[in-house]
C-alpha cells in the first residue's frame, strides 16, 4: 500500500494520513493509492502537514509496517530511548521496527 | 570569558524578534516551507526524524555556569529533559515545537546565547581548542581570535548564501585538539621568527563524502589582517565554489579542483584589493576582546599534589585530567560516555550539576569538547577529589577520556533524517563489550568514531577506528575504517573491506583491537601500531 | 508590473539590460544584467558609462550576486544596482548592505514587511561600502565605516 507521512507544522510531530486527517499513529495510516500526490499538494497548501511524502508500506496483523526502517523508526520513536517512543510499555516494539 | 556589551545584546535581541516574526509568517502561510527552510536553518531549527530539532551555538565551546543552567532550563521547559552535545561543540534539542522557537531564543538571549550560525550555508559557529587558556603548550589563548571571527561572521551580508556551510576552527598550539586541518578554514595562531603573533591559514579541509586534509595556503597573516584575509578566502569561494552539485559545493572541492596554488593566487589578488577597502577591525578591538580572556585569579599557592589513595579516583585522574599551565591546577574532563550510554547526551539535572561544579571549582567556566564531553578547565588539584565524588554520584565520572569507550557517535538513524543507519546502538554495544571483557582498560588511547551516513558528523574518517553506517537494501550495514587521526598528525582512515552487520561490527572492532594487542611494541598506541604494520594483518584477522 | 523598489533619487533607468558578454562587445549599451556565473570585474573598464546594473537571482539561495555587487561598489560604481529575480524580503537587508539600491523581484514586496526588515538590526558587525560604521568602530570611538 501507499501511505502518506509528514510532520505537523506547529509541533513537528510525525503524522500519518488516515483518510480524513493526520494521525500520530502509523497504524491509522490509510492507503492513499492513486491520490497520493493530490492529497499531498492539498494538505501541504492548507498547512495541515509539513514536508509530506508518500512511502510504501504493508498492512500486517500487527498494524501498518512501512517498507523502510527509517519510516518505521519515525513511526515509533528513537530505538535508543524506548521511554520516549509511542510504545514505552512495550519492550518488543523497538526490536520490531529494526 | 567573553561578555556581551549593549551592541552584541541588541543584535541578538533583534534576531529573536526577526525569527519570531518569520515563524509567525510560516504558521500563517505567508512563507512556504521552501522559503522558510533557509531562514529557520540560519536559526538552528531543523526538521528531523521525529520533530523539529534546535541546535544552539556555543561559541568556541565556552560556557558559564549560568549559561549551562539556562541550557538545562530549556531542556526542562521545551524539550524532554535532556540535550545532546555535538561534535561542533554545540548542543541540540530533539523535540522542539515551531511555536516555541521564538520563546526559546528569547530565553537564550537572556544569557547571551543564540542559535545563529548553527545551520544553513553560512559561516558556522567557530570552534576552538577546549583547553584554550589552560593548556601549557599554547602560544596564546586562541579564543579572542575566534570571538573576533564570530562577530565578523555574524549576519555577514555577503556570505550568508554560500555554496555550502562553512566551518572555521582556531587553535594556538602545535598540538591540535580541534581537528583544525579538517575544517573549511583552520587557523593556527603562532609566532613568527620575530616573535610576533600571527595566523597560519589552512584552507579546504573537511570530512563528508570527499574527505580532505587542508593545505596551508599562508604561513603567516599578521593579526591586523586576519579578517581581511578571511574575507578574501570567503569571497573567492562564494564566487567560484560549485553550486551545481551539493556534494561538490564545499570549499575543499574548489581548492582541490583549482589546486591549492591557484586558489591561493586568487585569494592573494582579492586580499590585495580588500586591503584597500579598510575592512579590518581596529587592533584596539582585539585588545578589548582579549581582556575578557585574561587568566582568572589562580591560587598561586595551590598544592601541587593529589591524594591518590582511592584507586578509582586515581584511575580517573590519570585518564580524565589534562596538565594546566598553572601549578596546582588541572583541566578535568567530564565524560558523557558512560558504559552503554548515549554519547553526548546529558540530562537537565546533569547539566545543572556541571554548572554548579563550574561555578564552585572552575572559575565559572566549562567547555564542550568536540568529542562530546565537557571540560572544567581550571580545577585546583586539591579540589579534584570532591569534584570526582560529585561526578561519580551523578553518573558522570566514567574514566575513559580518549579510550575505546569514549566514542564519538552522531545521532544517526535514531534521530537524524539524513542518516542511513543507527550510530548510537553500535556505540553502546561496543562500550559494553569492552567494559565486560576487560580489554578496554588495556588498550590505552584508541579514538573510535561512528557516523550514520557519509556526511561524517561522527568524524569516522578521523578515528583511529572509524565506523560508517550505510543502507544496504534497507538493512543497516557498517563499514570499518582504520588509521584516521584528527590531531596534528592528521590522516584519513582507510576502509578495511566489506561491511558488517550490527552485531558483526562489534566483533570486528574487537578483532582489530586484538590484532593491536598482539602486535604492539613498547608504548605504541593503536594508531602507531597500525601505521607501522599497515592494513594487512588487520584484514587477515577480519576476513581471513 | 509593480514599480521597482528604489533607494535613489534619480529617475529609474529604463534601458534594456544586455548580458555581460554582449555588453563588453557592444560599447553603446547603458545597462547590463549579471547572471550568477558572470565575472563582475569584466565591467570595470566601463563603469563610467553604466547607468544600470541588474543582478539576477534565479534562486535566492545562490549568493554569488552579493559578491558581484560589493565588487562593483568597491571599485567605484555609483549607478543603479538592481536585484532582480527570486528576491525575498528576508534577504533585503543583506542585499542593501552589499550595495544594491533597487529591487525588482519576481514576487512583489509588501511595503510594511520591507520597512520592518530594513529597520530590524540596530547596528552592523562588518563594514561594507554602505557607509554604516561597524560595531567594532563605534566601540572605539570611530563613527564611520
Amino acid at each position: 500500500m501507499k501511505i502518506l507521512t509528514g510532520n505537523d507544522l506547529k509541533t513537528g510531530a510525525v503524522t500519518w494520513w488516515n483518510g480524513n486527517g493526520w494521525s500520530l499513529f502509523v497504524d491509522d495510516a490509510a492507503d492513499a493509492g492513486e491520490d497520493a500526490e493530490a492529497i499531498i499538494a492539498r494538505e501541504e497548501a492548507a498547512r495541515r502537514v509539513n514536508a509530506p511524502y508518500a512511502i510504501d508500506a504493508e498492512r500486517t496483523e500487527k498494524g501498518v509496517r512501512p517498507a523502510h526502517i527509517k519510516d518505521r523508526i519515525r513511526g515509533l520513536g528513537p530505538t535508543v530511548r524506548p521511554d520516549l517512543t509511542l510504545k514505552p510499555e512495550d519492550p518488543q516494539a523497538v526490536r520490531e521496527v529494526i | 570569558m567573553y561578555q556581551y556589551d549593549q551592541y552584541d545584546q541588541a543584535m541578538v535581541d533583534a534576531r529573536v524578534e526577526e525569527f519570531r516574526d518569520q515563524c509567525q509568517r510560516r504558521i500563517e502561510g505567508k512563507l512556504t516551507e521552501d522559503q522558510f527552510k533557509p531562514l529557520r536553518l540560519m536559526n538552528g531549527l531543523y526538521l528531523q526524524l521525529h520533530a523539529y530539532m534546535l541546535r544552539v551555538a556555543i561559541p568556541y565551546g565556552t560556557l558559564s555556569g549560568r549559561q549551562m543552567r539556562a541550557l538545562a532550563g530549556i531542556a526542562d521547559k521545551f524539550d524532554r529533559k535532556y540535550g545532546h552535545f555535538t561534535t561542533r561543540q554545540n548542543i541540540q534539542y530533539n523535540w522542539i515545537k515551531l511555536e516555541d522557537a521564538g520563546d526559546i531564543l528569547a530565553d537564550l538571549a537572556k544569557v547571551e546565547m543564540h542559535a545563529i550560525q548553527t545551520s544553513g550555508n553560512c559561516i558556522r559557529n567557530i570552534s576552538s581548542d577546549h583547553f584554550a587558556g589552560a593548556a601549557a603548550d599554547e602560544v596564546a589563548d586562541p579564543r579572542p581570535y575566534a570571538e573576533l571571527l564570530r562577530q565578523w561572521s555574524s549576519f555577514h551580508p555577503e556570505f550568508s548564501y554560500l555554496p555550502r556551510k562553512f566551518k572555521f576552527a582556531v587553535i594556538a598550539s602545535e598540538t591540535d585538539r580541534a581537528a583544525m586541518r579538517l575544517h573549511d578554514i583552520g587557523i593556527q595562531i603562532l609566532k613568527n621568527d620575530a616573535g610576533e603573533l600571527g595566523a597560519a591559514f589552512y584552507v579546504g579541509g573537511g570530512m563528508g563524502r570527499t574527505p580532505m586534509i587542508a593545505p596551508c595556503i599562508r604561513q603567516f597573516v599578521p593579526l591586523d589582517q586576519l579578517i581581511t584575509y578571511s574575507e578574501a578566502c570567503l569571497r573567492v569561494y562564494n564566487r567560484y565554489g560549485r553550486r551545481d552539485n551539493k556534494y561538490k559545493a564545499r570549499i575543499k572541492i574548489l581548492v582541490h579542483e583549482l589546486g591549492a596554488e591557484e586558489y591561493t593566487r586568487q585569494v592573494e589578488a582579492e586580499f590585495a584589493h580588500l586591503l584597500e577597502q579598510g575592512i579590518e577591525p581596529p587592533l584596539a578591538e582585539l585588545a578589548r576582546i582579549r581582556t575578557y580572556f585574561e587568566d582568572p585569579a589562580f591560587d598561586v599557592g595551590a598544592a601541587d599534589e593529589i591524594d591518590r589513595s582511592d584507586p578509582d579516583f586515581a584511575v580517573w585522574v590519570d585518564r580524565n585530567t589534562h596538565p594546566h599551565k598553572q601549578a596546582g591546577y588541572v583541566s578535568a574532563v567530564i565524560s558523557l560516555k558512560p558504559v552503554g550510554g548515549i554519547p553526548g547526551d546529558a540530562t537537565a539535572d546533569q547539566m545543572r550539576l556541571m554548572a554548579e561544579l563550574a561555578e564552585d571549582y572552575s572559575f565559572d567556566e566549562c567547555r564542550v569538547i568536540h568529542t562530546q564531553n565537557i571540560v572544567l578547565p581550571h580545577v585546583r588539584k586539591a579540589d579534584l577529589f570532591a569534584v570526582w565524588q560529585k561526578l561519580e554520584a551523578a553518573g558522570l565520572g566514567t574514566p575513559n577520556l580518549d579510550q575505546v569507550g569514549d566514542i564519538i557517535a552522531c545521532p544517526g538513524l535514531d534521530y537524524c533524517s539524513l542518516a542511513n543507519a543507527r550510530s548510537i546502538p553500535v556505540a553502546q554495544r561496543i562500550s559494553e563489550r569492552f567494559a565486560a571483557n576487560g580489554k578496554g582498560d588495556t588498550l590505552g588511547e584508541l579514538k573510535l568514531k561512528i557516523s550514520g551516513c557519509i556526511n561524517a558528523c561522527g568524524h569516522h574518517h578521523a578515528g583511529h577506528i572509524g565506523i560508517l553506517g550505510v543502507d544496504k537494501k534497507g538493512v543497516e550495514n557498517y563499514q570499518l575504517l582504520l588509521g584516521g587521526s584528527e590531531a596534528e598528525d592528521t590522516s584519513l582512515g582507510k576502509i578495511t573491506g566489506p561491511g558488517f552487520s550490527e552485531e558483526g561490527i562489534v566483533d570486528a572492532v574487537e578483532t582489530a583491537a586484538d590484532v593491536y594487542l598482539a602486535q604492539r611494541q613498547d608504548g605504541e598506541r593503536f594508531l602507531d601500531t597500525y601505521r607501522r604494520i599497515g592494513m594487512e594483518p588487520f584484514k587477515e584477522a577480519l576476513y581471513g | 508590473m509593480a514599480e521597482p523598489l528604489r533607494f535613489r533619487d534619480d529617475a529609474a533607468a529604463s534601458d534594456p539590460a544586455v548580458t555581460v558578454d554582449a555588453f563588453v562587445e557592444q560599447t553603446n549599451a547603458l545597462a547590463v544584467r549579471i547572471e550568477p556565473g558572470d565575472d563582475a570585474r569584466k565591467l570595470l573598464p566601463f563603469l563610467d558609462r553604466l547607468r544600470l546594473v541588474e543582478v539576477n537571482f534565479p534562486a535566492f539561495g545562490d549568493g554569488r550576486g552579493y559578491s558581484a555587487a560589493r565588487i562593483l561598489r568597491e571599485t567605484g560604481y555609483t549607478g543603479e544596482l538592481r536585484a532582480v529575480g527570486d528576491v525575498l524580503v528576508d534577504q533585503l537587508a543583506y542585499l542593501k548592505r552589499c550595495g544594491f539600491d533597487a529591487f525588482d523581484p519576481d514576487q512583489p514586496l509588501d511595503a510594511g514587511d520591507v520597512e520592518t526588515a530594513l529597520g530590524r538590526f540596530p547596528e552592523v558587525y562588518q563594514p561594507t561600502t554602505d557607509g554604516r560604521p561597524p560595531i567594532w568602530n563605534i566601540r572605539h570611538g570611530k563613527s564611520h565605516g
